[in-house]
């Protein structure tokens, strides 16, 4: 079963309630920490790094040799990435979306591939949850493949808990993407309120079973809840708005484990998940 | 003209409710929602989104039933996985890098230009704002960032502004990346927490690299002192300016609740006082009035 934990906006605690869960399930799980431009989950989990790898795309690299300048590799490249002069071509790396197009049209064998590092991905272990997460390399854009990296590792008889980037674009839906099942992280203010509004929708396109954690309830109004319930999005979980628990997380502490009544609600959040995800199966 | 850019690495450190509390000390400013993809700065500015405008970001491959044969070479070429055993083509996956376009040996293949979002400009009661709403699902978020801050820039000059103020997007990818280029200077909004730690130190590599001046601001600071001396101690190692400290402080939601900023709300309270302070710094920093040299990258 794969849970993807998601949020409009970043700072919601996306990482606190993805990497408690993992702790708290009885059951054998993965954690795949797909926020690569600032991973943090494991700050949290202090996971044993065991392998990396990076994660590479092609370029385009011009044979000057063979090349004849016809500009086919130009005209067909969508993103610029390509100039040919009269008597060069350039490349420009960071513009290239390694769509492959240049390769396939050169009537003269002329591109060849070079290797581009957009990030890395690390594997490791904490404490019986297997771990892996992305790194975007700094002033690389190309996220997508990064995750499609990490979750190539997906193993379909274990539970994966998917710690999603903020947003709604691109980076997003790569980590929510055939997921069974979204669980949806906010905090009850109104900025809480409007980036929760972009990310049902979001789900909703996606159409994946979905569900709703308030962290920090208690801090701003009611609006959060009311739309809920008008949405029928189910809370399964609320996690009060509570110092101490601000502090546990600016150490880089488990909530479960500083706080052990919590594990049972995490639990309880996972059993939801569960019979929600089965509903969404029985009903397909 | 001068442009302020306020970023955080994670996002919820603060960073909206701080802007929008700019925004009432600064003169003379035009305001830039650089966080398209999920803007939050509208909630307390109330823009009246008096111009709005489409954003065309991209294109899409549509494939044409009738004049397909089913060959399967767009499945063959298409490095996105794009292409479905029915030749139909999953308008999320898909790139719009039109390669299938050009190759379709029947030309079976569409490609109409995408609607990616909206972008507006409105009047706030702080002066002029440039904003915007990525599509849901959409790519190109580097694209809508570039075009609304040239926009303020337009604005500005037309209008002899003297700042821009631009709220940020989170993370360290193409829509951040697309937010700072020909910055005067960006200010970190960070979080004392190990996680605030390292996400700072991330935004302040890329600010290095595009040789942009930063500043750090660290808010909720009573946190974890500890964390909040780390974060200053790494500031100075890799010169980035201190500009403050803010204390964890419930007004900030409060006021946000009201759609209000702090100094609408509550402009004598602790933390009134300190942004303002902040504030204070920013504006003597010394790389925030000189002129900053040509950086770097605007075709992104
Ligand atoms: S398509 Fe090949 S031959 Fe033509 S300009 Fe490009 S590299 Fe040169
Ligand atoms: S691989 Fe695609 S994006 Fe990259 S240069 Fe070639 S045509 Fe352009
Ligand atoms: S390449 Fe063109 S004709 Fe061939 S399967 Fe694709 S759309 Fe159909
Ligand atoms: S436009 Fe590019 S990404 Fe989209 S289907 Fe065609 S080849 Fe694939």
């Amino acid at each position: 079963m794969i849970i993807s934990v998601a949020s409009g906006k970043g700072g919601t605690g996306k990482t606190t309630v993805s990497t408690n869960l993992a702790r708290s399930i009885d059951q054998k799980v993965q954690v795949f920490d797909c926020d690569v431009e600032e991973p943090d989950s494991h700050l949290f989990l202090n996971p044993v790094i065991e392998k990396k790898e990076s994660v590479i795309a092609p370029v385009p690299e011009i044979d000057l040799e063979k090349c004849s300048f016809c500009k086919k590799c130009m005209n067909i490249c969508r993103f610029g990435a390509i100039a040919v002069l009269k008597k060069d071509v350039l490349c420009f790396e960071n513009l290239c979306h390694s769509c492959g197009g240049c390769f396939e049209v050169c009537p003269e064998n002329a591109v060849m591939e070079k290797e581009r590092s957009l990030g890395e991905v690390e594997h490791g272990s904490s404490n019986g949850i297997s771990f892996i997460h992305g790194r975007l390399d700094i002033s690389q854009v190309m996220v997508p493949p990064i995750i499609k990296k990490i979750r190539s590792y997906t193993n379909p008889d274990i539970v994966t808990i998917i710690d999603a980037p903020p947003g709604t674009s691109c980076p997003v839906i790569a980590a929510m993407n055939k997921a069974d099942f979204i669980l949806l992280v906010t905090e009850p203010t109104p900025f809480g309120l409007h980036d929760l509004k972009l990310a049902v929708e979001t789900v909703r396109i996606l159409g994946i079973p979905h569900g709703l954690v308030i962290n920090r309830a208690g801090l701003g109004n009611d609006d959060v809840k009311i739309y809920s319930e008008k949405e029928n999005l189910p809370i399964l979980m609320e996690i009060p708005f509570d110092k101490k628990i601000a502090k546990i997380y600016s150490k880089g502490q488990m909530v479960v484990e500083q706080l052990p009544e919590y594990k049972e609600k995490f639990q309880n959040l996972f059993n939801k998940i569960s019979q929600l995800v089965e509903k969404g199966r029985q009903e397909k | 003209m001068r442009e302020l850019v306020i970023l955080s690495g994670k996002g919820g450190t603060g960073k909206t409710s701080i802007t929008s509390a700019f925004a009432s000390l600064a003169e003379n400013m035009v305001m830039c929602d650089a966080d398209v993809d999920a803007a939050d700065l509208h909630l307390i500015l109330k823009p009246d989104f008096k111009v709005s405008s489409n954003f065309k970001g991209g294109y899409e491959a549509v494939i044409n039933p009738d004049k397909c044969t089913g060959c399967g070479r767009c499945i063959e070429i298409c490095k996105f996985d794009a292409v479905k055993e029915l030749f139909e083509i999953d308008p999320i996956e898909c790139e719009g890098c039109g390669v299938c376009v050009d190759l379709c040996p029947e030309q079976a293949i569409d490609f109409p230009e995408k609607l990616c979002g909206q972008w507006y400009i409105s009047n706030t009661r702080f002066g002029p704002m440039v904003h915007a709403r990525l599509g849901i699902a959409q790519e190109n978020s580097g694209k809508l960032v570039s075009l609304v801050r040239q926009e303020a820039k337009k604005i500005a000059e037309k209008g002899n502004f003297d700042l821009i103020l631009t709220d940020g997007p989170p993370g360290i990818g193409c829509p951040v990346i697309a937010s700072i280029g020909q910055a005067t200077a960006i200010l970190i909004i960070a979080e004392p927490t190990v996680s605030g730690l390292h996400d700072m130190e991330r935004v302040g590599q890329l600010s290095k690299r595009f040789n942009i001046p930063a500043m750090v601001c660290i808010n909720k600071f009573d946190l974890n002192l500890d964390q909040t001396k780390k974060i200053e101690e790494f500031a100075k190692k890799t010169h980035i300016a201190v500009v403050g400290r803010i204390h964890f402080d419930r007004t900030f939601t409060e006021s946000m609740v009201q759609e209000k900023n702090i100094f609408e709300y509550n402009p004598d309270s602790q933390t009134g006082i300190e942004v303002r302070q902040v504030w204070d710094k920013i504006l003597s920093f010394p790389l925030f009035n000189t002129p900053v040299a040509n950086n770097i990258l605007q075709h992104l």
